[in-house]
Order: C-alpha cells, then structure tokens, then sequence
C-alpha cells in the first residue's frame, strides 16, 4: 500500500490530468445541457493542456531565459532550465481551444434560437413532434 | 518557382481566405473568381509536385530554412503527393460546381461561406503536406473549425448536428494530442521522420503503446470508424449540398491518410503490424464497419443520408486494408483514397443538382428523374456502377486489390465483408434507379391527373459540366489503374511490407 501511495505521488500530474479528462469527459456523454457539455469540452482541453505544460517541469530548475545571452562564451546547462517547447505549444492549443470555445457557443446560440431551448431531451421531443 | 510549391499551396489558399473575408464586403461578386484563382494555384502546386516527386523522390522543404528536428519541415513522398492532388482537385471541382446552389441557398453569405471554404481546404492540404505531428494538429484543428462552421450553414437541423459533430471532433483532436504528448515525452521530437528514427529502441515502452493506441482512437473518432461514428449521419445530411459535397469526399479520406502516414511512418510498419498484435481485432472492427455501415444505408428512405451511412461503410474498407498488414492490402487501401474520394463527389454533386431543382433528397422526390434531368442521372449511374464496384470504373480496381490483399493475409471475413457490402450497394443503388426511371414524376403542388411526359428541366451547365469531369474521371482513373499503381503507389509503401 505504501508502494501504491508512492507511486501516485511521484507522478501526481499525470493523476490529476487524467482526473480532470474524466471529468471533461463525463460531462460531454452524460450531462443534457448543451452549454454543460461545451463546459466539459472545455475541462476536457484543459486537462490535456495542463499536462503538456507539466511535462516541461523540472525539479530546482528556472525560467528558460539566458541572461546576457549574446556574446558571452560561458557553457549552459539544459538541466538548470525548464523546457520551454510544451509550454510554446499549449500557446498554440490554448488559441485553438479558445477558438473551438467560441464556435460552439456559437453553434448553441444558434439551436436556442430555433428551439428556445438548450436542454436535449427537449430539443428531440420537439424534432418528433415536427 | 517550383522550389516552392510545398509552402505555395498552404500559403496561397490561406491568403486567398483572408482576401475574400474582405472582399465580401467590397462586392460580393469577387469572392467566387479568388476562391477559384486560390484554389486553382493550390491545385497547380500540388499537381507540379507530384511530377517532381515522379521525377526526384521525396522532397523535403524547410520552411524558413529552418533544419528538420528544430524547424517544421514539409515532406512531400508518392503517398501524400498522390493524395494532394485529389484534395485539391476534387476542392477545385467541387467550387465550380457548386457555385450556383450556394448563390440558391445563401445569397447574403457568400462572402463567408468561400472564406470558410478555402480555409478549409488550406487545413486539409496542410495536413497532408506536413510533416510535423504537432502542425498536423494545428492543421487538423484548422479543417475541423471551419468544418463546422460549413455544416452548420445548412437546413433547420444542421446547427445542433454540427454542434454533436464539434463535442465528437474535439474528443478525436484531442487524444490525438495526447498522442503526441506522449511521443514527444519519450522522443524528445515532433518531427516525424525524427520520431521514427528514434523510437525504434523503445518498442517495448508501455508509453509508446499508449501514444499508438491514443493517436489511432483520435484519428478513428475523426474519420468516423464504425462504433465511433455516431456524429457523421446528421451532420452531412443536414448540410447545404455545396458544404457537404466538399466535406463528405475529403475528411475521411484525408484522416484515412493520417492513419496510414502514422503507420507507414511514424511507428513504422514493424512496429504496428509485427510487435503490436493488434491489427487482427481491427480488421474485425472493419469488417463490423462494413456490414453495419451496408445495413444501417439499407434502412434509409433518404438518399443524402444513404451516402452517409455508405461512407462509413467505405471506411471500413480502407481500415481493414491498411490494417490487412501486406502490400497489396495497403495499395487497395491508398488507391481507394483516390477513388472513394472521387467517387462520393461524383454523388454528392449529382444531390446536389438534385436539391438544386427538386428541393429535395428523400426517395419520393426522385420519381422520374430520368426523364427530368437525364444527363444528372446517368452521371449518378456512372458513380453507383463505381461504388457497386462494375470493371471499367475505378470502384472495382481497389476493391480487387483489398480483396486480393484480404485473400493473401488469410482474413476471408474481410473478403465476404466486401463482397456483402456490394451487394448490398447493388440493392441500394438499383433501388434508387428504379424509382428515378419507372416512376412517373410527381409535383407535389399540381393536382392535375394528366400524365403528360415531364419536359426535361436540367441542372445549368456550370453544375453539369464538373459532374461530368468527375464521372469521367471515375473511368479513367479506373483505366489507368495500373500505371497509379506501378508508378506512384508501389513507392508509397516501404518496402519492409510484402
């Protein structure tokens, strides 16, 4: 058991991402409001940004910025760095998120204004009876 | 000029985009000539590509010059030189095509509609051409966005289909992200090529594993494999025929390439088909894909929709071939991207003249068909005779293939899969003959008992003529089968694969 609890602790962003997917992801399958699904979507991509910004993480390390960088000849070390490529990339995956956010907002204004209603189970009585 | 072919066909198309954002509100009159000058340029570059990939092999294009494990490189090889050229003509074809339904269907947003319609084009280009796994998301994510927005432009149902279709397609960009973080935690690298290089060392990494099966539930969630293809019915049935007779032919086809470039290489051929013992349960699941998609398109009284559900059963074909694990499996599985790809633009096109005079897809608007609109309809028998899979049409050539591919790896429910699923099309689409050219034609508003033969009443030629091309087409590429083959094909696939 001690094993077990050990394990979970040395790798505690990996549990946390996969918690909040599958919170992401339970709210997108079970839950009957539109906007509570986009919310989930949202944790969904959260989640997976998070983890990309965890992995660049280093113990005892500092920003990955070289001061007085140019002209100088003095060795640097990667280990005293943290990675900065995650954390360039999730800049990209927090646009493309944020942009994915907007047109599904966009899309359920949309159904509301046609069925006045965001709920789904509404929405498909209301299709059955057309 | 031609150095730079790689980057023109991303770069012009994505510039073309933004100048009809603006255009639209100058005269709306200018959007549809840059769409095509655009696009046209795109196909130019991708066709002057695959000639000097015939000529010179792979090419590699630095962007910025920027070297590969740093930079993002371009890799343009037989196998997505071939596919580019499909992407971009069947887009361009498909523009021309539709520019009559779309001026029909939204006058007021034409300006938007080119704009979301060349961007998409530009995302699916791009994700052929790169050769980075994370620019393949960005790319990918590029398409599905403006995917959306296409398919929500549609009938009265379209927003919420296109709403279930963002939840699906976020979830599949998504695993395909974890994916790669997965990649790049026991590489080091995004780029392909270094991937591959890498990671022969660590086959036996759970962590490699995980990424593999990540990346391929992602891409499946995409491409609308069998038990996840819940979102494709709705979407591309409720979506203006302009929109979805662009999307429907090139998004399974393109993320079908994603599968096999993951594959081929990425985790090398070696590695998915040796070390991994998974490619026998997913032919199964293909063969599921088949037989499902052939049933579910045979309950259908709706003819868009029947499309749908036979493009995922035409999934099923090329999964199951890639996933057959031998060469001629694969040359099936590659050849009928090119003519799945062709194939359902041929029927959608002809929906879409249908819905441009008719107003109408269900199987009651198609009475007498044959005699209103004769030359749409024998464009329609040219692409159900290709679909049904009848020999001088392409249909038949890749169906030999997957199933001489499913007979040399010893899978014959693959084999009867296929078979099924052409039966079945053969019911399907006589069906739909028999009800276009027997039954006499039926207004829905005159009341009149007189049966006068219905005056022919076609499509206007600009819709007609890229019908045409493409039904043409589907005989040629059928007659020429064999020198795709030999010629660009065979390179396609490694050589490690018998």
């Amino acid at each position: 058991m001690p094993e077990l609890i050990s394990t979970i602790v040395a790798k505690y962003n990996y549990w946390i991402y996969i918690t909040l997917m599958m919170i992401g992801l339970y709210a997108m399958i079970a839950k009957n409001n539109l906007v509570k699904k986009i919310v989930g979507m949202s944790i969904f991509q959260t989640a997976i940004i998070l983890f990309y910004v965890s992995i660049g993480a280093k113990r005892g390390a500092t920003i990955p910025i070289l001061e007085h960088g140019h002209g100088s000849s003095h060795i640097t070390h990667a280990v005293d760095y943290i990675n900065p490529l995650p954390h360039v990339l999730m800049l990209t995956a927090i646009v493309v998120a944020v942009a994915t956010l907007g047109v599904a907002l966009a899309l359920a204004v949309k159904v509301y204004n046609q069925y006045n209603t965001l709920e789904e189970d509404e929405i498909l009585t209301q299709m059955r009876e057309k | 000029m031609s150095q730079q072919y790689p980057a023109l066909l991303v770069v012009v198309p994505l510039l073309a985009a933004l100048v009809i954002c603006g255009a639209g509100w100058v005269n709306k009159r200018l959007c549809f000539p840059i769409a095509v000058a655009g696009l046209g340029v795109a196909a130019y570059s991708c066709i002057g590509l695959l000639l000097r990939v015939l000529d010179e092999g792979v090419i590699v294009y630095k962007l910025g010059g920027w070297d590969p494990p740093m930079g993002i490189a371009y890799y343009v090889d037989h196998l997505n030189g071939l596919v580019l050229v499909v992407v971009s003509v069947v887009a361009l074809l498909n523009l021309i095509a539709s520019k009559k339904s779309v001026a029909q269907e939204f006058p007021d947003k034409i300006g938007p509609f080119y704009a979301l319609y060349v961007l998409m084009v530009t995302g699916l280009l791009g994700i052929v051409v790169t050769g980075d796994a994370f620019n393949l998301y960005v790319l990918l994510e590029i398409a599905s966005l403006t995917g959306y927005g296409l398919l929500a432009m549609g009938e009265d149902r379209a927003p919420l289909a296109a709403l279930n279709y963002l939840y699906m397609g976020t979830i599949g960009a998504c695993f395909y992200l974890l994916g790669v973080g997965y990649l790049y935690i026991i590489t080091g690298s995004l780029n392909m090529v270094d991937i591959a290089r890498i990671l022969p060392s660590l086959y036996q990494s759970k962590a490699v594993l995980g990424a593999f099966m990540i990346c391929m539930v992602g891409v499946w969630l995409k491409m609308a494999f069998f038990p996840l293809h819940a979102w494709l019915p709705n979407a591309y049935t409720y979506a203006s025929s302009a929109a979805s007779s662009l999307i429907a032919p090139l998004v399974t086809k393109v993320m079908i390439y994603v599968m096999i470039r993951l594959i081929l290489t990425v985790f090398t051929p070696e590695f998915a088909f040796n070390i991994l013992a998974v490619s026998e349960p997913i032919v199964w699941l293909a063969v599921i894909a088949i037989v499902m998609g052939a049933i579910l398109a045979l309950g259908e009284r709706n003819l868009k929709k029947m499309l749908t559900y036979i493009i995922i059963a035409e999934v099923g074909y090329m999964v199951g071939g890639a996933w057959l694990g031998n060469r001629v499996g694969m040359t099936g599985a590659i050849l009928h991207i090119v003519n799945d790809a062709l194939m359902t633009l041929c029927l959608f096109l002809v929906v879409g003249n249908i819905v441009h005079k008719v107003k109408g897809y269900a199987f009651e608007d198609l009475k007498g068909l044959f005699r209103k609109m004769p030359f749409t309809m024998c464009a329609f028998v040219v692409g159900a005779l290709s679909i049904i899979g009848v020999p001088p049409t392409c249909g038949f050539f890749s169906k030999w293939y997957l199933i001489s591919g499913a007979i040399q790896a010893g899978h014959y429910a693959f084999m009867v899969a296929l078979l099924f699923s052409s039966l079945v099309n053969v019911v399907l689409f006589f069906r739909i003959i028999e009800i276009a050219f027997f039954e006499p034609f039926t207004d829905h508003h005159a009341h009149g008992h007189d049966h006068q033969p219905e005056p022919i009443d076609e499509a206007p030629l600009t819709m007609l003529v890229p019908l045409w091309i493409v039904a043409a087409a589907l005989v040629i590429v059928g007659i020429y089968t064999g020198d795709i083959v030999n010629n660009i094909i065979q390179f396609a696939i490694p050589e490690g694969i018998i």
